[in-house]
């Protein structure tokens, strides 16, 4: 660890960070998740490099899950486009918290431009634990060297995920395409501290299916609405009765 | 739609639905970025709803599957993802085994029960 903590230039950092990213458990979790959103890509006939780029711009494994199968199944753009954000709002508080550890005296707005848009769970885990151990002038380059680091090796294996797939027979190119699902659900499951996460989960994976069986209209956006509204006035009513 | 056009859609919907809507929230973080910590009841509400929404999508994939994956029975699909989330119960709550697990099961329940 405290080797990390001293670097000569902002490009040492950034290597620095890159390394710190190749080297963490991430990248293993993140090699899985993106063979199988290679796999899932290839599934629904999306292209290779469509992937990579979706990797490159939405950089939100859940986001780009709900984007590729949505897309794939042809659900209209509204109901792609509102279920991607409401995916996404999770972000919004994870920059909030991850800004004040970039900021140092003289750090301009558009250095923080690439951090906030790298902003995901793997990078903000590992930037909250290892940026206080770094100088702030090369804070802002090790943490861009850490999400490159990342992005690279999900870019890289969704399309290792793809081009197996694609040559997979059936059965294989099957087990393929269930580790998003499967991850997903037990990462999620993990994530969930709180009843309320833990409630949602339940109540999205019921709903999700109760409204894609009888065929309803917009059935994500219920889902999300429905049952993290449920979940949330479960947990707030507990909180005000205890 | 003439073959340009046609060829150029997937990309232009990935920036639209994709990246825009995903992205809105980052720049919102970036300009707006001050007193909200994750116990305000907003942020406990937007992960709520991220979880259900996310959930559903986990669902329609196991149950609804699409491709390859409807080669595989139903019943193995759902018996591989209960299995693989026990197995994540029991061995202390590592997400390496409970996938592990849930694969094995779907491929030789893939392996004996398909045609």
């Amino acid at each position: 660890m405290s080797s990390r903590d001293t670097f000569d230039s902002n490009a040492a950092a950034f290597f620095g960070g890159v390394k710190s990213a190749l080297t963490s458990v991430f990248c293993l979790v993140l090699m899985g998740t993106y063979i199988g959103i290679g796999a899932l890509a290839h599934d629904f006939g999306l292209a290779s490099w469509w992937l990579a780029l979706s990797t490159v711009l939405v950089w939100a494994a859940p986001a780009q899950v709900i984007l590729i199968s949505a897309t794939g199944a042809g659900a209209p753009l509204i109901e792609i486009a509102i279920a991607v954000s409401l995916s996404a709002i999770r972000l919004f508080p994870m920059v909030v918290a991850l800004l004040p550890l970039l900021r140092g005296q003289g750090t301009r707005l558009r250095d923080l431009l690439l951090p906030a848009h790298f902003t995901s769970v793997s990078m903000w885990v590992e930037s909250l634990r290892l940026l206080p151990t770094i100088q702030h002038q090369h804070r802002v380059a090790f943490c861009n060297g850490l999400s490159v680091g990342y992005m690279g090796t999900a870019a890289t294996f969704g399309f290792v995920g793809f081009y197996l797939a694609a040559g997979l027979p059936p059965l294989l190119a099957g087990t393929l395409l269930f580790l998003t699902p499967m991850s997903f659900l037990i990462s999620t499951a993990r994530n969930a501290r709180m009843m309320v996460d833990r409630l949602a989960l339940v109540l999205g994976l019921i709903l999700g299916a109760l409204l894609t069986y009888l065929h309803v209209q917009l059935d994500l956006m219920w889902t999300g609405m429905v049952g993290g509204t449920l979940a949330y006035i479960v947990h707030r009513v507990r909180e005000v009765a205890t | 739609m003439n073959a340009a056009v046609a060829e150029l859609w997937p990309y232009l919907m990935l920036v639209l639905v994709g990246y825009l809507p995903n992205e809105i929230w980052r720049v919102l973080g970036l300009v707006l970025a001050r007193g909200l910590n994750e116990d305000s009841q907003i942020v406990v509400w937007s992960r709520a709803v991220a979880t259900a929404i996310l959930a559903g999508v986990i669902a329609k994939l196991i149950l609804f599957s699409s491709g390859a994956l409807t080669t595989i029975p139903l019943t193995v699909r759902l018996t591989a993802a209960i299995c693989g989330f026990l197995a994540f119960l029991a061995v202390k709550r590592s997400v390496f085994a409970g996938v592990a697990v849930g694969e094995a099961v779907l491929l030789l329940g893939g392996f004996l029960f398909t045609q």
